[in-house]
């Protein structure tokens, strides 16, 4: 076995222990990417030297005697919209394909703090538009258990990295979904959490009100310690919260004894793969027994999630991505004057799913139509907050799945975006209400693919869903199951 | 037909604070291009704003200052607004939730005082510059942008169209200004921007109740340009409707060369600035508390103050109002006034000899070569009849470019006033036996022939003679 095929915390112990270096991790880490990142194409920049650099940095201080934090020396990779000082950052977007920041986001800088080893930055849908990674303006990423496969999106350079061992641990954005999905289609396992929980200060802004930054990992433990390294208020971010932070690690605990579970009949809808919803049955059973009582629950404004949801994120994506324009940063194609300059650039920059989303949401604000649709939607994002608080007044948590189907074939769904956005129908509702949701695996199809489940947790109860998370993980080994690639395994 | 006009007011104040609205970059002005910049106020991918609270502050106490409600419940807006010069390309202000709403001032034309209704008060950011390597925008092969000003916090004071004339325009931004100085939450330097107004001026039928259709003059940051635009806006409208056209509602702009305003751009109603609530902001929420922490930070401001100088110190209307139309000009009488002057005296040399001689420089009071301390000094010696009013005016023009005190230009120059009996009763001696015709007619019952004489001693005196006492000894003199 490879140690690319640990997780983060087996490795912490044995870079403690000195049975590797740092070093060896990372050229394995490495040489991994060199053998399959030709298939799965979840980077868009390898920053290897500076990996190796920061590798060896670790390794002096271990020699020296030195304690090292859980994250030292462990390599792991960024999604394209967290921006990294010195390091490009084009949010997959042609707009912004020589951006590089002069500043680090929030999350980076706690990153770096911990002296992690940075891979280099994963591929995504553009501008986090979409749920495939196949809308990279660069080239999508395929799913390492079958490269004929999406990964989910749009952090699937985030999810593709760990599952296919390119990566030990990553960062994704959520927005709609953009983490669990991505996670599930990957068989790892992938947080969303809290809005506010963590800054966003630094993350290219799709949807504002929704975004937010959370681990992608191996397992559920580290999923506890990359949010313990990422959570905190940050006064670079307003919305960020200012509740205190708990050790989440604390919630690693196998016990889910009289734990409320609840069922929203909304979420196992029609057309689910039966799989997938055969999957999610019998972890449900395997909750049961170990001794969670299940409640049927109902989120009854769950169908008119997606509708407030494609509103809400394109209004706000619509003025956030006003600002590439070709003046102050990013690309510029020319024109005869400075309007011709600007519509070319924005033009030719900018791929279809981002100019689809921008027209939608600059309709959707629109005078005359605001009151109709941004201003109804607005509506529609309340009574979804507060069907889930009525939910947790009976439950802990809430279980659900989190696509419909497993990953689909690369092209399948392209030319039907609404298909496509239909697949966020599980993912949506709690970025609209803020709550956190995990993705894990539950399972797999008969073609081999992998099958996630989601638990969404109250408002800042990370530790819950871990918690519930970690039990399940425990009783059963698919988070331990690599993907096949690169006849290596 | 006669017609009068109706004309609305949206000044932006420019802010004092030391840091921009939402970010810590320097607000200070005429630095080198973009040196007060950061990723937040360049917009760069990935920031996300934060507020400064003394903006926070200083709007809630503008709106207390102007009489305005405070939203307890406020927020931030995007105004999509697409231009070079705002990174972001929206501008981050206020829409259905300003910080401050329904307020007036009062002011006062030629005596008669008017309530101007103050719509609302919202906080904003300024955008960037432009600057073109050409004369303009058309003419040039380049332009650069200097994002130093982008982020410096504004208010934006809009008025209800409640003014109908030019003067009362300007009494309007003159209150406004004095206001926005007494609280000190502006500089109100109109020549750096601090304060410029956009001007909406319609006409309409005497009597008629309807609003024309208007035209706006962005950016007019004086206030004569004010009053030369509204006319030259109310005298070409009014030929306009007069020769049977219409109106075209548009932006114009006034060129002071000329003293006219032309158009700029016209399908104003084309714009749609898709309003959204901030998202990176939350709320921002007012307590009673801070509200009335904030009035008791206030200063007395100028209409009460104005009121008591009347009170107080039975000063004219007249002058009162001109004492306190800015705050330097009401610091300067209160510390004159504090040194023991008399408050009459003080404000008559105030609005005499103090205001034509800064007005002939073209100085601020701030700026005067006669700090208040010393003019109340002067001022003093007056009262203790060691000089006479009319002495006192060339020590006053000394004082305009002598730094030393009253007390010393007055002794090196020999301008103590003669009080002594004996030396007043020997010049008067001599002016009678001089001037006998003079005597003679007061004598004969010319009661008005002593202002002669009373000029002739004064003039021998070299105007040193205290006039009381050489009207006094003429007089005995003379009838005795
Ligand atoms: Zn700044």
């Amino acid at each position: 076995m490879r140690l690319y095929e640990k997780p983060a915390h087996v490795l912490h112990d044995m870079l403690v222990n000195k049975e590797i270096t740092s070093v060896e991790l990372t050229e394995d880490v490495l040489s991994r990417i060199d053998e399959v990142e030709g298939e799965v194409k979840a980077y868009l920049t390898v920053t290897r030297d500076e990996a190796l650099e920061q590798a060896r940095a670790v390794d002096e201080k271990i020699a020296r005697g030195e304690e090292i934090s859980f994250l030292e020396g462990i390599p792991g990779a960024i999604k394209d919209n967290i921006c990294t000082k010195g390091v490009k950052t084009t949010c997959a977007s042609k707009i912004l394909e020589h951006f590089v920041p002069p500043y680090d986001a929030t999350v980076m800088k706690k990153l770096k703090a911990e002296n992690p080893v940075i891979l280099g930055k994963l591929n995504m849908d553009e501008f986090a538009m979409g749920g495939s990674t196949e809308n990279s303006a660069y080239h999508p990423t395929c799913n390492p258990w079958n490269t004929e496969c999406v990964p989910g999106g749009s952090s699937g350079g985030s999810a593709a990295s760990v599952a296919a061992g390119t990566a030990i641990w990553s960062l994704g954005s959520d927005t709609g979904g953009s983490i669990r999905q991505p996670a599930s289609f990957c068989g790892v396992v992938g947080l969303k959490p809290t809005y506010g929980r963590v800054s966003r200060y630094g993350l290219v802004a799709y949807g504002s009100s929704l975004d937010q930054i959370g681990p992608v990992t191996r397992d559920v433990t580290d999923c506890a310690h990359l949010l313990n390294i990422i959570a905190g208020h940050d006064e670079m971010d307003s919305t960020s919260s200012e509740a205190a932070v708990p050790d989440f690690t604390r919630a690693l605990v196998e016990d889910v004894k009289g734990l409320k579970i609840g069922l929203p009949k909304e979420y196992f809808v029609k057309g689910m793969d039966p799989e997938v919803e055969k999957a999610i049955r019998a972890a449900i059973e395997k909750y049961k027994e170990m001794g969670a009582e299940i409640v049927d629950i109902s989120l009854p404004h769950t169908d008119y999630a997606i509708s407030a949801y494609y509103l809400i994120a394109p209004a706000e994506a619509a003025t956030n991505l006003q600002r590439y324009d070709g003046v102050s940063y990013g690309e510029r194609v020319e024109g005869e004057d400075l309007v011709s300059m600007m519509t070319n650039t924005r033009t030719e920059k900018f791929g279809e799913e981002v100019k689809r989303r921008i027209v939608i949401g600059n309709y959707a604000l629109s005078a005359g139509y605001y009151d109709a649709y941004y201003l109804k939607a607005m509506k529609v994002r309340t009574l979804v907050a507060e069907d889930y608080a009525k939910a947790f007044e009976q439950v802990d948590v809430i279980l659900a799945p989190v696509a419909p189907t497993t990953a689909f074939k690369i092209g399948e769904m392209a030319g039907d975006p609404l298909q496509m956005y239909l697949q966020d129908a599980c993912t949506v509702p709690l970025n609209l209400a803020g709550l956190p949701g995990i993705s894990l695996p539950c399972g797999f199809s008969s073609k081999g693919m992998p099958i996630g489940m989601q638990i969404i947790g109250k408002a800042l109860d990370e530790e819950t869903i871990i918690r519930a998370a970690y039990t399940y993980e425990q009783s059963q080994d698919y988070h331990t199951k690599m993907a096949k690639l690169g006849g290596n395994n | 037909m006669k017609y009068e006009a109706v004309i609305g007011l949206e000044i932006h104040c420019e802010l004092k604070t030391k840091t921009k609205i939402f970010c810590g970059c320097a607000t200070s002005f005429g630095a080198d291009q973009n040196t007060h910049v950061c990723p937040v106020c360049l917009g760069m991918p990935g920031v996300l704003p934060t507020v400064n609270q003394r903006v926070v502050e200083f709007g809630i106490k503008a709106g207390l200052a102007t009489n305005c409600e405070i939203n307890k419940y406020s927020k931030f807006d995007r105004k999509n607004y697409y231009y070079p010069d705002l990174p972001k390309n929206w501008q981050t202000s206020q829409y259905d939730l300003p910080i401050a709403e329904h307020g007036w001032v009062d002011i006062d034309v030629e005596g008669e005082k008017k309530r101007i209704r103050l719509t609302r008060i919202h906080m904003e950011e300024d955008a960037g510059k432009l600057v073109h390597s050409g004369t303009n925008i058309k003419d040039s092969a380049s332009s650069n942008v200097d994002y130093n000003r982008t982020g410096v916090p504004l208010l934006e004071i809009v008025s209800e169209p409640d003014m109908s004339s030019a003067e009362e325009a300007r009494a309007y931004m003159e209150k406004i200004k004095a206001i926005m100085e007494y609280i000190d939450v502006s500089n109100c330097r109109m020549e750096e921007g601090n304060l410029r107004a956009d001007i909406n001026v319609s006409l309409r039928p005497v009597g008629s109740k309807e609003l024309g259709t208007r035209t706006e003059m962005k950016n007019i940051n004086s206030f004569k340009n004010l009053e030369d635009a509204i006319n030259y806006e109310i005298e070409r409208q009014t030929e306009v409707l007069e020769d049977g056209g219409h109106i075209v509602q548009e932006t114009r702009t006034f060129d002071p060369a000329q003293g006219i305003t032309l158009s700029m751009r016209s399908k104003e109603n084309a714009h749609d600035y898709r309003y959204m609530p901030e998202p990176d902001l939350p709320p921002i929420i007012t307590s009673e508390e801070t509200i009335e922490k904030y009035r008791s930070e206030l200063p007395e401001l100028p209409d009460a103050r104005r009121a008591r100088l009347e009170s107080e110190f039975g000063l004219s209307d007249y002058d009162a109002g001109i004492i306190t139309s800015s705050r330097a000009m009401a610091e300067y009488f209160d510390a004159v006034v504090a040194t023991g002057a008399d408050a009459k005296l003080a404000a008559n040399w105030m609005m005499g000899d103090l205001l034509k001689n800064l007005n002939d420089e073209g100085l601020d009071i701030s700026k005067s070569p006669v700090e208040a301390q010393r003019l109340g000094e002067m001022i003093q010696l007056i009262m203790k009849d060691t000089i006479s009013g009319k002495i006192a005016k060339k020590v006053f023009k000394e004082m305009w470019t002598n730094t030393d005190s009253p007390e010393k230009i007055v002794k090196d120059k020999g301008l103590v006033q003669i009080t002594d009996t004996k030396a007043i009763e020997g010049i008067v001696d001599v002016v009678i036996a001089k001037n006998q015709k003079a005597v003679d007619d007061y004598k004969g019952g010319n009661k008005k022939a002593i202002g002669a004489l009373v000029g002739q001693v004064m003039k021998a005196s070299k105007g040193k003679a205290n006039p009381q006492m050489v009207n006094q000894l003429l007089a005995q003199k003379l009838d005795g």
